[in-house]
């Protein structure tokens, strides 16, 4: 028999930028098991995923209202990774970022958009940076550990939110769980006519261009990305670890508040539990498909978009749960790890 | 007042079981050096098979081993990824729990279709040790498997502490490289653990579909998953502690739907998140006392 084993190689430039190619290759390969149990054909359903939803105005612009929040939490989550902080929070600091947006929204009766949009903005940035500070400052101050306190604090805002929402936020004219619904001034405003791709689409794009001039150009930047790759390394160099680490969580807290108030002011008008749903997890997601890197990010995000659109015609059209969608995403996440691991590895005779 | 104090208790052991399934499971998995945060997705893939196997065999007991062999499988691809490849822990945990409940809800969609009425089998009853109606009957008489997972908290302490397999894990997530020095295979250590703490999650989503509800719901785990990689922290990664943590966690919730049935208007979400907020500050108070495994969420390479 042939002996096999690993050689540690670092892998040629040209080789990086085809990982995600070989990634999805991979990930359409292990989810035709999956499709064929569901009795579908295989190549109908990746033309669901890829084509269909680019083959039509309508279907794209669902797409990109779709991809609105993903920017967000996408850029959320690789900005704070950048730095080393690892942030599983961005489902949370949307929920509070949304909170605000929903509350702010109820007292803006009167007030012009052009005051309006800005103060729901600030406020759910805010929020999300607030909802954010307390697993920084017990990371940065108490070295307490950052992935189990911003994940528990998710659990936590979902009982804040649902207690708002079956007490005193119980919008009393349906009587649903769903906060009342904010003034006209505070709507995001449309940028398509007939359409409900909304303002928040702009904002996910300006937010991925500044992240990468931030992270790029600026003195920040440099030190995120210094303490991002090396905390021991960044300290010998005289860098302040834990203060960076703090701005870095903080300001990814507020993006993704922004993700919530997008929601808020561009597609619902009101706050509900299922406000988020997991766009929150889908941020890391993006963030790793991405490689952390913000233009990354931002085709990752439009990515995911593009299969969840998919997936929602698929069920129409075929028949297949649209839980395929959910399953892709996650194929292609681990895949994706798994080479950006094993792209230093080489197959070598023993 | 007994009364609301027996049914009390009995539903505070009946709330604790999966707990203690899921916590005793993230053990293993912490204790070798792994955060298994696939632990809310492989807990819903339980729930899933040992209630599908049951329903199309009309075996119980054939549901629940199917669903703990699955969670193996899981730990096994947990390892692949996070021991073999070393690969990010937390995204790689992250991306399993959503794989797990993607898949489970596109299985049960295909198997199940989806029907007016939800599907449900008949559950678990539970043992009749005393008769009902006896004042300490309800407390006694829980599911067998309740049982199993109370008995399985000083098996597990055994295990990890007392037996050549225990020691290899916990060597393994204290310092990997000694360990390996000392001629321990730590790959293959950190898969086995890995499997046995999938197997064991699994259980414990078993445990909700076939025992506590006889059916499969979108939100049946409900965060459970997540209850439980607090719930390691607040037992201090020790077998004993996640007794107490399950109880105290159990106790809670029970108290909270008690109380809500009872027509109380409670802000019963704040019961529901104290757990979350009493375990972050178990772990400000702990701090550098903790006493997590050394080598927690550090892949291990050798060279």
């Amino acid at each position: 028999m042939v002996k096999f084993r690993l050689e540690r190689v670092s892998a040629p430039l040209w080789f990086r930028p085809l990982i995600p190619l070989i990634a999805l290759l991979v990930t359409f390969l292990l989810t035709t098991l999956l499709v064929l149990w569901a009795g579908a054909d295989p190549l109908k359903v990746y033309y669901y995923f890829l084509i269909a939803p680019l083959s039509s105005r309508v279907a794209l612009i669902e797409v990109l209202v779709k991809s609105t929040p993903l920017l967000l939490t996408g850029a959320s989550v690789a900005f704070a990774f950048s730095a080393g902080y690892w942030n599983i929070g961005a489902e949370g600091q949307l929920y509070a970022g949304a909170m605000a947006g929903a509350w702010l929204g109820m007292f803006l009766g009167g007030v012009s958009p052009v005051a309006g949009i800005p103060l729901m903005m600030a406020g759910g940035f805010l929020a999300g940076a607030v909802w954010a500070f307390g697993p920084a400052i017990l990371k940065t101050r108490l070295n307490v550990d950052e992935v189990v306190t911003t994940l528990l604090l998710n659990s936590v805002i979902l009982f804040l939110v649902s207690y708002l929402l079956n007490g005193p936020w119980r919008s009393p004219v349906s009587m649903w769980p769903q906060s009342p619904e904010i003034a006209q001034g505070a709507h995001y405003f449309r940028l398509l006519p007939r359409a409900r791709l909304h303002f928040g689409f702009v904002v996910g794009l300006a937010v991925i261009v500044i992240e990468w001039f931030v992270l790029q150009h600026t003195p920040l930047g440099l030190r995120m990305r210094a303490v991002g790759l090396g905390k021991k390394a960044a300290q010998f160099a005289g860098l302040n670890v834990n203060r960076t680490m703090l701005v870095a969580a903080l300001i990814s807290g507020g993006i993704a508040g922004l993700a919530g108030v997008g929601e808020v002011a561009g597609i619902h008008f009101h706050l509900i539990e299922s406000i988020s749903d997991g766009l929150g997890y889908s941020g890391i997601i993006i963030a790793t498909l991405g490689g952390l890197h913000p233009f990354g990010v931002g085709l990752a995000a439009f990515f995911i978009g593009l299969i969840d659109t998919g997936a929602q015609s698929l069920s129409r059209a075929l028949g297949v749960p649209v839980y395929l969608g959910t399953v892709v995403q996650a194929i292609l996440l681990l895949v994706t790890l798994s080479l950006f691991v094993l792209q230093n590895y080489r197959l070598r005779r023993a | 007042m007994e009364i609301f104090l027996v049914g009390w208790v009995a539903a505070t052991l009946r709330v604790a079981t999966p707990l203690i399934f899921g916590t005793l499971g993230e053990l293993f998995s912490e204790r070798s050096g792994v955060l298994n945060l696939g632990i809310e997705g492989t807990m819903f893939l339980g729930a899933f098979i040992g209630f599908t196997v049951a329903s199309k065999s009309g075996s119980l007991w054939l549901g629940f081993f199917t669903a703990v062999l699955v969670g193996m499988l899981s730990g096994w691809l947990m390892a692949l990824l996070a021991v073999r490849l070393g690969v990010n822990q937390h995204v790689a945990g992250l991306g399993m729990t959503l794989l797990w409940t993607g898949f489970s809800l596109f299985g049960f969609r295909l198997i199940f279709g989806e029907p007016k009425v939800p599907p449900s089998i008949t559950p678990f009853q539970s043992l009749s040790i005393l008769p009902d109606s006896t004042f300490l009957g309800p407390v006694i008489n829980q599911h067998g498997l309740t049982y199993v997972a109370f008995l399985l908290i000083p098996l597990t302490g055994w295990v990890l502490h007392r037996t050549r397999f225990g020691l290899n894990v916990r060597a393994v997530g204290e310092n990997p490289e000694a360990a390996d020095a000392a001629g321990l295979d730590v790959y293959q250590i950190r898969t086995l653990a890995l499997m046995i703490g999938g197997g064991l999650m699994a259980g414990g989503g078993a445990f909700l579909s076939l025992a506590q509800l006889g059916a499969f719901t979108y939100g049946i785990v409900a965060g459970r998953g997540w209850v439980c990689i607090a719930l390691i922290i607040f037992a201090n990664w020790r077998a004993v502690g996640v007794l107490w943590g399950a109880l105290i966690f159990g106790g809670v919730a029970a108290l909270q739907l008690r109380l809500q049935t009872m027509g109380l208007q409670l802000p019963y979400e704040l019961f529901l998140a104290l757990p979350y907020l009493v375990t972050i500050l178990a772990l400000i108070i702990a701090g550098r006392n903790a006493s997590a495994p050394a080598a927690l969420l550090k892949a291990y390479r050798r060279e």
